[in-house]
């Protein structure tokens, strides 16, 4: 802690712990670009280590906007995206196809990624200005569900049921950690099971459930929408314990891995390094995530500590099901990999995230360096 | 537990419960942690080795190196059939996302023709697939490397460096070798075998290329390389040589097989030729042919046209497919048979044009008579009346037997893929086939070989070996260089002397061909001339009109005569009689005594027709593709299977009875007394077997 006396407040304050392991799961990331692109920086690794950077610099900035800001900002910018999120879906409409994307000129945004921090932060707040009493009643319950199922109703229909899903998952949790009683969740799970293969006939596309089938048993269809899980399958089971070496990875570089630099980027990692390099992103994955949930435990206001937990959930939510993907544990799902995967808009969402949970973070430790 | 009941719910509980249930939440996510790193281990330690293995089958792609094909060799050892380094480009029906798109590019790429794309696209619709097929061979570079570097925009396209059959005399030895081609959903159906859809593997198609295909085949190399998923070739890594095939040495003589089948120019018709000391072939010659260059890679619709159209029937090998009736050139054979009745030579008989049996008169082809004839003479001036007159007399069961052991009516054991052994009729024979008993005019008929007598080119040359050596020769096609001991025909040699001299007398006497003497000093040649009628004198004289009704030309001929070397068979379809047929025998002779005088000979007469064989189908093609472009009709698979029938078919299975005696074709050197006027004007003919005078049948289904 002495240190501190010699590095600037605005260095030193920063949860090096986290931050420095972070670093080098974005330096792996950047490696596994560079192999994939064949050896090269372009396209991949040198935009993924640039954006990270820009995108820290976005979330010291988060973390030193102050508490008040963000409680006031909740609704508004929970407005905002859902503006967004109409007017994506009138261009699709005008264009006569589907549309996730608004070009602002110098990026492309996808609204429905904003929106996945956005309901974190308005049912954070939701929850903060909920009388106790009410928790329990109704009154927790349809405003909530109200404003997760709007997003969520408005991004099904891009149609992104992975991001939807993401949403709603988000929502979920803060409405379990909020208090809402078990029985609650208890009863939606069981209707969800009763409801699934409803859903599964009546809501999902084709292609989707193509991919669920195919998910069920890969191998019956290895050269169609069971090619994708099979092929990750064998990137990683093929790299044993050490991995075949930087740039040996012969699945992604004879392009049998598809999407061999986004939704698959751990599948090309792990058949290069190995179960090693697998246990050392599974590894800082723990450290981003448990710090998120402490950084949520610490915090004694409700609004803050609900924050923290939700976004720690959101980049959970991601982890897990790309990797559950990527190992042949779960459907096809188009959700990249936090830090690790190539792509603008899963980088700003997760940094979003984490910018967050280091605000929360932060409001609770100036006042006690301090005193 | 008190979760579940109502109760009073303040600040304090909830944060209780945030903070109880965020463990909760935290242990699922460890235990998702947990479960994620188990499946890591089981994915990368425990099933390493499966994944390994098929990150390897990936990778890595096998392909088969279609071996190189045994050469098909003359007895000289000069290459029939040979490869050469080609490069080519194949197709994978299979494998086309878009077939019209991918040709339309590689018409591009390789300057197609329209004709030559749309005959692709008729074999892309017609292949089964898997099979590959050629779009190219014999590419140059710069074409090559165009389609080789987009090859990943052309889904299905497969460049290789690889051998094609290479026939450098081309069409002079298609039915003699036959030719190569893809193999077909049934050759793979037979014979399993991944080599037969590897791009640019060939199997032989027809006579020896199918024959010993075996033989030929060879076994294949591999190569090991590094493909990406799209299948594009990263590098090399291993590569094993293949295995050719074992050469088939025949006992052709390529040079003399191209002149033959050069000089027959533009007839249809057969030349064999025959080693009269060990039975070996040198020469089966078989026009108008394909080119067996061009049909390897399948027949385009123009090409199948052109064959379709031709009534010369290109796709017949006329050596051992077509039957004719040969005419006068069974007069040696039957003038032995009447020797080995016991016949005085010397015994004659006189002929005045005509030979009246019972109420019935059978004409001489020399309408005005031969006078006193005996054995010799009945053979140099070919007269009927001493052959229908001792005929009668010895009967037609001992003719037959002798026709046989000359070898008609046999099938000899030779590396071919069919043989029409045709008909030598006897009464047994007859009553057998139509229920009737032999009648006069039936041995008049058969004496003459005309009527039920048919044979093919190959059995009359084997006939004249035989006649020439007195031995019973079997024609070989297989070249092993050691003397075929054939035992003796038993036939007294001073019968075969007389018969020889005879013969000589034919060409080198006062004989039926003596412009077929051998321009050379010292060579005799033997022959016997023979001119089978098609259709009846009612419908053509035989001689001009339409091509079809003209008769056939025959020549059997032997050199020299004295101490016999050669024996020779020519047959010209349709060529107005002998005399079309034994230029080519001098020729084809003289060719092996002195090749010079004979290449001048047939430099003269290609100038006539308008070039070599090659070169007349070459121009003929040009012609097609000018004339019908890429609008020739598809050619559907079961058309093409009935037109190969339809070649392959011997007439004499659908021979009709024959109800009268034919009459006999005048011989080209005699003193030409053409039909008389009192034929032409013959009455209708009639069934009756008692017709007076000669109404005449369109004779047996006489090949075309």
């Amino acid at each position: 802690m002495r240190s501190r006396q010699f590095v600037p407040e605005a260095i030193g304050r920063q949860p090096w712990q986290v931050l420095i392991p972070l670093l080098g799961l974005v330096s792996l990331g950047a490696a596994v670009l560079y192999s994939a692109a064949g050896g090269h920086l372009q396209p991949y690794a040198a935009s993924h280590v640039y954006r990270f950077l820009v995108f820290l610099v976005m979330a010291i900035v988060m973390s030193r906007i102050p508490r008040e800001w963000y409680r006031e900002l909740a609704y508004p910018a929970y407005g905002a995206i859902c503006v967004l999120l109409v007017l994506v879906e009138l261009i699709g409409g005008m264009g006569g196809g589907s549309q996730r994307w608004l070009n602002l000129g110098f990026m492309t945004l996808q609204p429905s990624e904003l929106m996945k921090p956005g309901i974190i932060l308005v049912l954070a707040r939701f929850y903060e200005t909920l009388p106790a009493p009410m928790t329990a009643s109704w009154r927790g319950l349809v405003p909530a569900g109200l404003l997760i199922a709007l997003p969520a109703g408005l991004v099904i229909l891009q149609p992104d049921l992975g991001t939807a899903l993401a949403i709603c998952f988000g929502g979920a949790v803060i409405m379990f950690l909020a208090g809402l009683p078990l029985i609650w969740f208890l009863g939606a799970g069981a209707a969800g099971v009763v409801l699934a293969p409803v859903a599964f006939f009546a809501f999902l596309h084709d292609y989707q459930r193509k991919r669920v089938l195919t998910f069920l048993d890969p191998e019956n269809d290895p050269l169609g929408t069971g090619y994708h899980i099979t092929q990750s399958k064998i990137a990683i089971g093929s790299g044993g314990l050490f991995g075949k070496g930087f740039g040996n990875g012969s699945q992604s570089h004879l392009d049998y891995l598809p999407e061999a630099h986004t939704d698959f980027v751990f599948a090309t990692m792990a058949e290069e390094w190995g179960m090693m390099g697998g246990l050392f992103v599974l590894f800082v994955f723990a450290l981003v995530l448990s710090w998120g949930l402490r950084v949520a435990l610490r915090t004694p206001d409700r609004f803050s500590s609900l924050l923290a937990a939700g976004m720690t959930a959101t980049i959970f939510f991601y982890v897990a099901i790309n990797l559950m993907m990527v190992m042949g544990l779960a459907p096809v799902v188009g959700i990249p990999l936090p830090f690790m995967s190539h792509g603008g808009s899963s980088m700003m969402t997760n940094m979003i995230c984490l910018g967050a949970i280091m605000a929360v973070n932060r409001w609770y430790q100036a006042p006690k360096r301090l005193g | 537990m008190k979760w579940f009941k109502p109760r009073h719910v303040s600040m304090a509980t909830l944060r209780n419960s945030f903070d109880r249930r965020s463990l909760v939440f935290g242990s699922l996510q460890a235990g998702v942690g947990v479960l994620l790193a188990g499946r890591l281990g089981y994915l990368s330690v425990t099933q390493n080795e499966k994944y390994q293995l098929e990150a390897e089958s990936n990778r890595v792609n096998l392909s088969l190196i279609p071996p190189r094909r045994g050469w098909i060799l003359d007895r000289n050892g000069a290459p029939l059939a040979s490869n050469r380094a080609d490069f080519r480009v194949d197709a994978i029906p299979e494998r086309m996302t878009d077939p019209l798109a991918t040709v339309a590019e590689l018409g591009k790429l390789l300057e197609l023709s329209e004709v030559e794309i749309r005959d692709l696209l008729d074999k892309i619709e017609k292949s089964r697939g898997f099979a590959p097929i050629e779009v190219a061979t014999g590419l140059d570079w710069d074409r090559f490397a165009a389609v080789s570097v987009r090859l990943p925009d052309l889904p299905g396209v497969v460049t290789q460096r690889g051998f094609s059959r290479y026939y450098p005399t081309g069409c002079t030895v298609g039915h003699l070798v036959g030719y190569v081609g893809t193999a077909s959903a049934e050759d793979y159906e037979k014979e399993r075998n991944p080599l037969l859809v590897t791009p640019g593997y060939k199997i032989g198609k027809d006579a020896i290329e199918r024959v010993f295909e075996h033989r030929l085949r060879g076994k294949p190399g591999a190569r090991r390389v590094e493909v990406t998923a799209s299948g594009r070739i990263v590098r090399d890594l291993e590569t094993r040589e293949d295995d050719p095939g074992a050469p088939v040495k025949l006992t052709i003589n390529g040079p003399l097989q191209d002149y033959a089948s050069r000089r027959l120019g533009p007839e249809s018709g057969a030349v064999v030729v025959m080693d009269c000391t060990n039975g070996d072939i040198l020469t089966m010659a078989s026009m108008p042919c394909f080119d067996p260059n061009s049909f390897s890679d399948g027949i385009g619709r123009l090409e199948w046209k052109m064959l379709a159209d031709d009534d010369h029937v290109p796709l017949r090998n006329k050596v051992l497919r077509g039957l004719y009736p040969p005419g006068s050139t069974v007069k040696p054979m039957v003038a032995l048979a009447f020797r080995e009745a016991g016949l005085d030579p010397d015994a004659s008989v006189f002929c005045g044009g005509g030979l009246r049996v019972g109420n019935r008169v059978f004409h001489c082809w020399n309408r005005r008579g031969h006078g006193q004839v005996n054995m010799a003479k009945g053979i140099y001036q070919s007269c009927d009346v001493y052959f229908y007159h001792f005929a009668q007399k010895i009967g037609m069961d001992k003719i037959a037997e002798m026709a046989k052991h000359l070898g008609l009516q046999q099938e000899f054991d030779l590396p071919v893929v069919g043989q029409s052994y045709g008909t030598v009729p006897d009464p047994a024979w007859k009553l057998r086939k139509y229920g009737k008993e032999w009648a006069d005019y039936d041995t008049v008929n058969a004496t003459i070989g005309q009527g039920y007598m048919l044979v093919n080119p190959l059995q009359q040359a084997v006939m004249a070996s035989r006649i020439a050596s007195g031995r019973k020769l079997m024609p070989r096609l297989i070249y092993t260089g050691k003397p075929q001991n054939a035992p003796s025909l038993g036939i007294p040699q001073d019968h075969l002397d007389y018969i020889h001299q005879a013969m000589s007398d034919v060409i080198n006497g006062p004989g039926t061909a003596g412009r077929a003497r051998l321009p050379i000093e010292d060579v005799k040649m033997a022959g016997k001339t023979g001119t089978a009628q098609v259709v009846g004198l009612n419908i053509s004289s035989g001689k001009g009109g339409p091509w079809k009704y003209r008769d056939h030309g025959h020549f059997i001929c032997f050199a020299p005569f004295d101490k016999p070397k050669y024996a020779c068979a020519v047959v010209v379809e349709h060529g107005g009689g002998s005399g079309a047929a034994y230029p080519i025998a001098r020729d084809v002779m003289t060719f092996l005594f002195d090749p010079h005088k004979a290449l001048e000979m047939l430099h003269g007469f290609e100038e006539g027709w308008g070039g070599t064989a090659q070169e007349r189908l070459d121009k003929r093609y040009a012609a097609y593709a000018a004339e019908y472009g890429g609008n020739a009709p598809a050619v559907s698979a079961e058309e093409e299977k009935e037109k190969v029938r339809e070649a392959e078919e011997s007439p004499a299975d659908d021979q009709p009875i024959v109800n009268s005696a034919q009459s006999p074709r005048p011989e080209p050197t005699a003193p030409a007394p053409a039909a008389t006027p009192t034929t032409s004007g013959a009455p209708a003919p009639t069934a009756s077997a008692n017709a007076p005078f000669i109404p005449l049948q369109p004779p047996a289904g006489t090949g075309q």
